[in-house]
């Protein structure tokens, strides 16, 4: 029991200072109907060693996305991530913080979260942003539920095109707030269809680009389509690289952005934990879920940083809160801040045009395959294809020649009726000789 | 006066509370200003080399961004000096006693931290086939074995991401339990008045009404109130044990008890399991419904606000409408249900996309291993202990809220014994971290006047206690002697002084903007 100080001993002397005789004695509040003496089918403590073991035992069952050709997205991505950023995370003055309550002693953390909004806000190329969501999904559904108030209006249009994931989160919180949903057909190219259910109780259109299925678009005609009919229009992005390539929401007309953060600096995961980017407009910032670090300044006139605006929050408003978030993801803020300041303009852009081309190689070659068909006309570095027979199953017959080749559609959908709908992914980290791995052993395996 | 600094070597300061050296460029030694990467950094600048990709023409056209976004850039040794500098300015938990009431500021193994950076864990990506991630799978079905025994109830769901998401999922089960019985007009959530503030903000975000049940003077729920407003109406009583006061609900039995009469569910909020874990199993007492604050009880690192992870373990009653995904075994191995259909077709939905905080499950499992069931009874216990340990050596200098009885792992004070002095709570808050503390929760719970609640967890040692204790009982005595000054301008020796926080929300400034003067970068040239 490495992690507990207190010897017999001191035990002993502190029972003493409190005046009682026996441990217990401090739990007599306890029904002793329900104290248990020894009770659980589980095991005594164990070492560092031990411990060690176990768990490499486990991992080693896993095939991580590094050990060979893979080309898994659809909302989580493999992307290099720089020594320093987890070195940085690991500092203790940051791994073992709390929530910056005391900014007096808490400055390191504030500054950071401060960057991280300025970073998002100029990524979504928005007002403002907070200091982070749970992920993309949660913040998706946050999204609807900010419209929801901001126009007190019931009903959400998402787009065809939007993760199901996210529609499944989104789908799931607005049943309990008695919002009405109204998801259009899942297709590759889903994006315009969203304009014939604007309607006048339209609380807001969720868009997704690059779509679930890779496919990038233009949403400013949505936008006008939207405020022309007084709804919002919430732009959702789940690869936070496309940024550095792509037309912001903001200039395309949003009114808020969400994004999943995580191919910034924080690492898969195996789906959690990720974090989430929120922004919007200035003039709906008190109806923003979430944290927000302002600047101030101390009784000496210097420059500094609070959480504040926390009468929208939780802890202070109670049933009047404006959102579930009572948290934030700041260890990953910070990561996904650090991994940013070391890209910056220029490093984000090659990063963002070394996906677009490692993703067109991929498509050219998958394209030469017989029997398979590109489905995404326009991309970023992710697209849909066509296999032949069902994707789940040409997947696992690959993993035989190595190669991961992707997210079958039917995992993330099984009624969308899209089968034989493969996502395939590509970044930074797919080398040539992945790209031609693949084509190789699809080309074997369609034959 | 009595010895100042137990158990440092070092001096102790002598006289005020500043000094008047200053240095010619405002440095204060090695603790530097550190200015905004907007102020510094480079808009050509990085640090990060790419291979540059062979073909530059895209069919994107007009999507393809051209303006500025604004993003300065660092090189590598600056950013790493940056961050440093920033960490250099926090608080944490590796560095004193963080007393934070309700918050369970523990020591975090670093073995863990290491196990989640494992490839196998830390780059496994969601969507891999479940055939190269059953070691994963395996993991959170041991997670969720553990769970479900120390709690002793039958079903367990992993996905929540933080204990008020896990608030949700309980509800959204129990709302689900309550319409799949044709019980949809139950509308009311009952929740005590000394509950944490996300207790009826989550009621209220599932579209119920929130009915507060009254306290009794020992700081427990009461019976009669709660009798009184049990109705046909209700669907849920929300009751977090051990409470925010820091007691256990003796009546708890009795509450469920009533509460299940009456045909509504039990939500615990179990923020506050680290008091009884391995000693009492929450199942045993009637709850339906409980969050587990991974980063609490077992130990994931609250890295400066999140992330967290809240599974909530459920009743018979409930499991039916746990949120999708779960792990099940399956032939030799595991399996996700991960959609609502054959196993999951009564779920309420799912709550995130992918599966849950797996890194926090990581974490929270190591941890467990490390203890054992020995462990993490002797984590209870001496959690506890240590609180009364608190709450006797500070009791003759300031007053506890419940004097009679043991506390359970926090110890509750009142702000009744600095009347007079001049000194606020928020004072004395501030005038801690000059004496080398983090100050303890202040305000909360809002029973209590000038609440200050402490919680020292079991992985302090006695004699950081009795550094700590000797601190504030050497603060409580400055104050009560009128050395009102230490704590009003406090603190004195931190890296900023008061925060204008009145300021910060009056004229909000959320993001950097260039001053008028900065030049701002070109447009970069369309690709």
């Amino acid at each position: 029991m490495r992690y507990l100080p207190l010897t017999p001993a001191d035990r002993a002397e502190m029972l003493g200072v409190i005046g009682v005789a026996t441990i217990d004695d401090l739990f007599v509040d306890v029904p002793a109907a329900a104290r248990k003496a020894d009770l659980f089918d589980l095991p005594l403590h164990a070492g560092e060693m031990e411990v060690e073991r176990a768990l490499a035992a486990l991992a080693a069952k896993n095939r991580s996305a590094g050990a060979g050709p893979f080309f898994c997205g659809a909302g989580a991505y493999k992307h290099h991530v720089p020594a320093t950023v987890d070195h940085i995370i690991q500092r203790s003055e940051f791994l073992t913080s709390y929530t910056p309550y005391q900014p007096e002693i808490a400055q390191g953390t504030l500054q950071v979260l401060f960057e991280f909004q300025t970073q998002v806000a100029a990524l979504t190329g928005l007002d403002v942003a907070n200091a982070s969501m749970y992920d993309g999904s949660t913040a998706c559904a946050e999204a609807v539920m900010m419209a929801q108030r901001v126009t007190r209006r019931k009903k959400a249009v998402l787009s065809g095109g939007l993760h199901p994931h996210y529609a499944a989160v989104t789908q799931t919180i607005a049943h309990a707030e008695g919002m009405e949903i109204s998801r259009q057909a899942v297709a590759i190219d889903a994006e315009a269809a969203v304009l014939s259910a604007i309607d006048a109780e339209t609380a807001c259109v969720v868009v997704q680009t690059p779509n679930v299925f890779g496919v990038v678009t233009d949403v400013s005609k949505i936008a006008e389509a939207a405020h022309a009919a007084g709804a919002l229009l919430i732009v959702v992005t789940t690869e936070a690289v496309s940024y550095g390539l792509l037309k912001s929401p903001g200039e395309m007309g949003a009114d808020i952005a969400v994004g999943e953060g995580q191919s910034i600096g924080v690492g898969l995961n195996y789906g959690g934990p990720y974090v989430g980017l929120f922004a919007a407009r200035e003039k709906f910032v008190r109806q923003m879920p979430g944290r927000l670090c302002g600047e101030t300044v101390d009784a000496d006139g210097a420059r500094g940083f609070v959480l504040t605006l926390s009468t929208r929050e939780q802890h202070i408003r109670r049933e009047k809160a404006t959102s579930n978030i009572c948290t934030n993801s700041g260890l990953c803020a910070l990561a996904f801040t650090i991994h940013m300041t070391l890209l910056g303009e220029r490093g984000l852009r090659e990063l963002a045009a070394l996906n677009h081309s490692r993703a067109r190689e991929l498509r050219d070659a998958l394209a030469a395959v017989p029997g398979v068909e590109i489905l995404s006309p326009r991309f970023f570095n992710e697209f849909a294809i066509r296999v032949p027979g069902k994707a789940a199953e040409v997947v696992e017959a690959l993993l035989a020649d190595g190669v991961v080749a992707g997210v079958p559609f039917s995992r993330l959908d099984p009624k969308a009726g899209m089968d034989d709908v493969l996502l395939v992914a590509a970044t930074e980290t797919t080398t040539r000789g992945d790209i031609a791995a693949f084509a190789q052993a699809l080309k074997g395996r369609t034959a | 006066m009595a010895m100042s600094n137990i158990g440092r070597p070092t001096q102790p300061q002598a006289g005020g509370a500043t000094s008047a050296h200053t240095s010619l460029t405002g440095a204060r030694g090695l603790l530097q200003d550190e200015a905004l990467i907007f102020e510094m950094g480079g808009w050509d600048k990085s640090g990060v080399d790419f291979d540059l990709p062979s073909q530059d023409a895209s069919d994107l056209g007009d999507l393809v961004r051209t303006a500025p976004i604004g993003l300065p850039g660092l090189s590598e040794p600056e950013a790493m000096r940056h961050f440093v500098r920033l960490s250099q300015k926090n608080h944490a938990i590796d560095l004193a006693l963080y007393p934070l009431g309700s918050c369970t500021m523990k020591h975090n193994p670093r073995l863990n931290e290491k196990m989640a950076r494992l490839a196998g864990f830390g780059d496994l990506h969601p969507m891999s086939p479940q055939s190269t991630t059953q070691g994963a799978l395996e993991l959170m079905d041991r997670l969720a074995h553990w769970l479900k025994t120390l709690t002793g109830m039958p079903a367990v769901a992993l996905s929540p991401k933080a204990g008020a998401h896990g608030e949700l999922c309980g509800l959204l089960a129990i709302k689900a339990a309550h319409e799949a019985k044709g019980q949809a007009h139950r509308r009311t959530v009952l929740v005590p008045t000394s509950a944490h503030g996300t207790n009826p903000a989550t009621a209220a975000f599932v579209g119920y009404d929130v009915a507060e049940i009254a306290q009794t003077a020992d700081g427990r729920v009461d019976l009669a109130d709660l009798e009184a407003k049990l109705s046909p109406d209700v669907a849920a009583i929300m009751v977090t044990n051990p409470n925010t006061c820091g007691l256990f609900e003796r009546d708890i039995i009795e509450i469920a008890r009533l509460t299940h009469a009456a045909g509504a569910y039990f939500y615990c909020d179990g923020a506050n399991f680290n008091a009884i874990v391995g000693k009492v199993r929450p199942g045993d007492l009637g709850v339906d419904a409980m969050h587990i604050n991974l980063h609490k009880t077992f130990s994931t690192p609250h890295g400066g606000g999140g992330p967290g992870a809240g599974p909530v373990v459920l009743s018979e009653a409930l499991a039916p409408y746990a949120p999708t995904p779960w792990v099940v075994s399956a032939g030799e191995g595991f399996k996700l249900v991960e959609e609502a259909e054959d196993e999951a077709a009564d779920t309420f939905g799912r709550m995130v996309a992918f599966h849950g905080q797996m890194g926090m499950f990581v974490r929270a499992y190591a941890y467990m291993l490390s203890h054992g069931t020995d462990g993490l009874r002797q984590v209870a216990e001496d959690a506890v202990l240590n609180a009364n340990y608190i709450k006797a050596k500070l009791s003759p200098v300031m007053s506890p809220a419940f004097p009679d009885g043991p506390c359970m792992h926090e110890a509750l004070f009142d702000d009744s014994w600095l009347e007079g002095t001049g000194v606020t709570t928020l004072d004395f808050a501030k005038a801690m971290i000059d004496e080398g503390f983090h100050p303890m929760t202040m305000y909360f719970p809002l029973v209590v006047h000038g609440a200050m609640l402490i919680e020292p967890t079991e992985t302090e040692s006695k004699q950081e206690l009795d550094r700590f204790c000797n601190a504030l009982t050497l603060l409580a005595e400055a104050a009560k002697a009128g050395d009102v000054e230490r704590f009003t301008g406090a603190p004195y020796l931190a890296p900023l002084r008061r925060l204008d926080e009145t300021l910060a929300a009056r004229k909000p400034r959320l993001t950097w903007r260039p001053e008028p003067t900065t030049v701002a970068p070109a447009p970069m040239a369309a690709e």
